[in-house]
């Protein structure tokens, strides 16, 4: 079995590639896989964690992502929605036109 | 205190009063401004006449009899030395002035209706008229020499005004000008004397219960002390003011602006020239007598100033009477008469006393307005001609006119027993002929006698005898025109137009005045020396003794004498055509020449004096322009310099503090504002950034 | 490091890699649906079967292809001439490389990491059944909430609004 060292690095990488990306493309949705590929890390993480614990009976990890997934699948249908409600406003799905908020 | 002494400034302050009302008037009402005028004169005459009787009944005899009212002014300094008084006095002196000065300027200004008539600044001339005339009863009036110079001035003033009346004319201008400088003179040298008399007694009124200048205390301290000339201090302050009298009264050396002053109005002249401002340097003489007279004990009477006041009157006597002999225009030679009857009087007050030359300057008052208003009526008449050599045979045009001329020009000679001038003249030259310092006053005024005659005969034959010379040049004069009677065409045409007589409002007062050049010489006979004794003249003697009658016979026979030779040359065969030649011009060494260029003391003056003025004028504007301007402009330069050494060092900081440090808050606004650009990315790395930041804190601060 | 899991890395790391640099859209969310994959793989391999086809099924089977969906409606027919990174992506790239350095250096210097994995882990069905009914109820109710919120709202945003 390869140590927990291994998991948690690709979890990491993982991680690090879904933030690059989000914080590079310019394309909304680009942004939301991003931030997806960071969950979907997060939950490796877990899940190694879980996997290498002293009471794996108690099921914490397992429960955790279970949970996690249901809540990452309902937030990425909500972020599509906004996405789409925004193109309709601004006819783009340019982050980098999206500034109205500036300040 | 009796009410008129009390309100003796009535006298004065009415037609001052009439005189602002006037100025504030427009020019249309001049029935109110004459009105004014002559209500004011009418008034001020009915109060001298009340002062007048007071000082009769007041045991008028003697100079003692004085009542004066004296008040504080302003308080300059503490004490006694400090205040400022002012104040009037009524005396005999004070009284009869009053009443000659209120009752001719009320004539003249009844005679100014008549002659300003169509003059379109009737309201002016009035105002300033009324406005001479309170200036005069000012003078006259005053109890201090301050109140008396103030009032001084201002006769000056609305002499100059007078004058030059008719200010379009360059001539009066000029004339008005010269006549304002040349008293300035004089002024200047009484002032001086005023300041002087002021710093040895302290006080500048005449009486003041026997602390007054003229009071004896005061007089016996200038007496003693001496100036470093040698002469004492009252002789020479007395002759700083008589400097101001000369100015006033045109005497040798100031007379020349007098006959220049003829460019006014003939009312102006009769008022002014003739009857009150002139006389007003005599007045003052008379007036501070005192300080004039006073001299040492045990030295004779006339170590004073009054000799020096004899000599100049009978300078001035014979030397204007001199140049009348020559001049044509009718004004002119009643201009010079006026000089040398100035003369005269100067003379009488320095030989004889103040009764002596007061009462020939009364008299004179009354006979030379007197000519001089017909003078008026004559250039009336003639539509404005002034050169006698254009007239002639007014006699038969102009009866009214003739007839009181003839009787001005019979006073002025002095033709005996009749006319008061006479024997005002007589009085003078009797006291000549007993002043013991010298004969020479006396021969003078003889000679001034018979030259006297001498001209008027000449004038009055060349006016008023033989044919009319009448050139006809109708319309040179526009200022003092009037529209003629209907039988003259207009301007243009040249007509021989005939002279008329002028109205009864011009012809009135002339009647007025010849009565009364008659009248008065009853006041003054050596029978009754009524106004000798009113005037506090002791020796004036009762009775002809011979000494009077022997005088009384030559002053007779130099009349005749000049009356003889004058309607010889000129009234036996009068001349026919204005061009024909002068007699006089064939008198020897070019004498006629003299007179008539007045003995060139006008160009004298114009090569020195006016020289010397206006080159020290232009020393001083160089001075003013360059040096004092100099200094001026150098220290606007220096602040203009330390104004622009601001600037720069203003800019130079602005540009270093507060311009940087703008620049600086602009550019770390601009730069704060990057973060807050609205895109959602940037704010990720932030917190990416700060995600890495906060664990490192964590592992390396504050955990295990 | 045993092959397979090696292999599973590699793949699902290269995935992930494409998701976030392909230029098309839809290579995107295909790439990411083998990253997606990858992952259940590893799950598997952890011997948490049901959470690798839990992941299966919903990431792969819902979201990848609302992705896929939300790609095609936010077309606009336009093709991208600039370039697909926003002009400051070294930015980005660092703040993930000093994110991905803080991460690694943590990982190998915590002895948390050092354990031994257990023999033999039994998560079947049943017992994840079994909690989820008694000891994890709540969590479940409330998750049913929330994706019921999620729906309704997902439904009201993307909503076409009302001409007036």
């Amino acid at each position: 079995m390869t140590p927990l060292v291994g998991y948690l690095l690709l979890s990491a990488m993982l991680f690090a590639i879904g933030l690059a990306g989000a914080l590079t493309r310019r394309n909304a949705i680009i942004v939301l896989i991003g931030i997806e590929l960071m969950l979907n890390a997060a939950n490796l993480n877990f899940i190694a964690f879980w996997r290498f614990s002293e009471h794996p009976e108690a099921l914490t990890g397992i429960m955790f992502v279970i949970f996690s997934i249901g809540v990452a699948a309902a937030e990425a249908a909500v972020g599509l929605a906004l996405i789409i409600a925004i193109y309709r406003h601004y006819k783009t799905s340019n982050v980098d036109e999206m500034d109205s908020l500036k300040g | 205190m009796v009410w008129i002494v009390k309100n003796l400034w009535l006298i004065p302050a009415l037609p001052i009063l009439a005189a602002g009302l006037s100025a504030l008037a427009p020019q249309r009402c001049r029935k109110l401004s004459s009105t004014l005028a002559i209500g004011s004169m009418v008034v001020s005459f009915l109060l001298s006449l009340c002062a007048f009787a007071h000082t009769l009944q007041h045991g008028g005899h003697g100079a003692e009899a004085k009542e004066y009212f004296n008040f504080p002014w302003f308080e300059f300094a503490a004490g006694s030395a400090g205040v400022l008084q002012l104040g009037w006095v009524l005396d005999p002196l004070t009284a009869v002035m009053l009443v000659m000065v209120t009752f001719v300027g009320l004539l003249i200004f009844i005679y100014s209706v008549g002659y300003m008539a169509h003059d379109e600044n009737f309201t002016r001339f009035f105002c300033f008229m009324s406005l001479f005339a309170g200036a005069m009863l000012g003078v006259v009036i005053a109890n201090s020499l301050l109140l008396l110079f103030i009032s001084w001035e201002l006769v000056g003033l609305t002499s100059y005004l007078l004058i030059g009346f008719w200010y379009h004319k360059p001539s009066a201008a000029a004339a008005a000008k010269k006549a304002f400088i040349t008293t300035r003179v004089g002024d200047v040298l009484f002032f001086l004397g005023i300041m002087w008399l002021y710093s040895q007694t302290g006080t500048l009124l005449f009486y003041d219960n026997g602390a007054g200048c003229l009071e004896q205390s005061a007089l016996a301290g200038m007496v003693a002390k001496a100036t470093g000339i040698g002469m004492a201090v009252s002789t020479a302050i007395g002759l700083l003011i008589f400097a101001g009298a000369v100015g006033k009264s045109g005497q040798v050396p100031l007379h020349v602006w007098l006959p220049d002053a003829m460019e006014g109005p003939t009312p102006v002249s009769a008022l002014i020239h003739a009857a009150t401002m002139v006389a007003a340097g005599v007045f003052l003489v008379a007036r501070v007598y005192p300080l004039m007279g006073a001299h040492a004990e045990g030295a004779a009477a006339e170590t004073s100033a009054l000799q020096v006041v004899t000599w100049i009157g009978a300078i001035t006597a014979v030397f204007a009477a001199s140049i009348a002999v020559a001049q044509n225009d009718i004004k002119r030679i009643l201009a010079y008469s006026t000089v040398s009857q100035l003369g005269y009087m100067m003379m009488g007050l320095g030989v004889g006393g103040v009764a002596v030359g007061m009462f020939h300057l009364i008299t004179h008052a009354f006979f030379k307005a007197l000519l001089f208003m017909g003078a008026g009526s004559v250039i009336h008449g003639c539509h404005d001609e002034q050169n006698i050599r254009h007239m002639g045979g007014l006699k038969k045009f102009m009866p009214v006119t003739f007839a009181t001329y003839a009787v001005g020009m019979l006073a002025l000679c002095g033709f005996p027993l009749v006319f008061s001038g006479f024997w005002s003249k007589d009085a003078i030259l009797h006291s000549a002929h007993g002043w013991s310092v010298s004969k020479i006053p006396f021969l003078l005024g003889v000679a001034g006698a018979f030259l006297t005659a001498f001209y008027m005969t000449r004038q009055v034959a060349l006016v008023f005898f033989g044919q009319n010379r009448a050139t006809h040049s109708v319309g040179t004069h526009s200022t003092a025109s009037h529209s003629t009677s209907s039988k003259v065409g207009d301007a243009v045409e040249r007509v021989p137009t005939d002279p008329h007589e002028s109205p009864a409002v011009m012809t009135w007062p002339l009647i007025i005045l010849a009565a009364c050049a008659i009248g008065l010489s009853v006041i003054g006979t050596p029978a009754w020396p009524w106004f000798q004794s009113f005037l506090g003249q002791h020796h004036g003697e009762t009775g002809f003794t011979s000494d009077v009658i022997s005088l009384m016979a030559l002053s007779s026979v130099i009349v005749f004498a000049g009356l003889g030779v004058g309607w010889w040359l000129y009234g036996r065969k009068p001349i026919q055509k204005a061009g024909e030649p002068e007699v006089l011009e064939k008198l020897p060494l070019g004498m006629h020449a003299w007179f008539a260029k007045k003995y060139g003391i006008d160009e004298l003056y114009e090569m020195t004096v006016i020289r010397f003025n206006a080159w020290s004028a232009k020393a001083c504007a160089f001075l003013d322009e360059w040096v004092w301007g100099g200094v001026v402009l150098l220290v606007s330069y220096a602040i203009l310099g330390c104004s622009f050494v601001s600037r720069f060092f203003d800019e130079l900081v602005i540009n270093l503090g507060f311009d940087q440090s703008c620049d600086g808050v602009t550019r770390g606004g601009k730069f704060m504002s990057r973060l807050q650009d609205g895109r959602v990315q940037n704010y990720l790395r932030i917190i990416g950034v700060a995600l890495v930041v906060l664990v490192l804190f964590l592992i390396w601060g504050g955990g295990k | 490091m045993t092959i397979p899991f090696a292999i599973i890395a590699v793949l699902t790391i290269a995935a992930a890699v494409g998701a976030m640099m392909l230029r098309n859209l839809v290579h995107c969310s295909l790439a990411l649906v083998v990253a997606f994959v990858g992952l259940a793989a590893a799950y598997l391999q952890l011997d948490a079967q049901f959470v690798g086809f839990a992941q299966v099924l919903v990431y792969v089977g819902a979201v990848a292809i609302l992705i896929v969906f939300a790609v095609l409606l936010t077309r606009g027919g336009e093709a991208p001439e600039k370039s697909v990174f926003s002009s400051s992506w070294i930015w980005g790239t660092l703040v993930a490389a000093g994110v991905f350095g803080m991460l690694a250096w943590t990982i190998n210097n915590s002895f948390a990491s050092q354990r031994e994995p257990a023999e033999k882990v039994e998560a079947t069905v049943k017992q994840i059944g079994d909690a989820l009914m008694t000891k994890f109820v709540l969590p479940l109710e409330v998750i049913g909430l929330l994706l019921t919120a999620a729906l309704i709202g997902a439904v009201i945003i993307a909503m076409k609004e009302e001409k007036k």
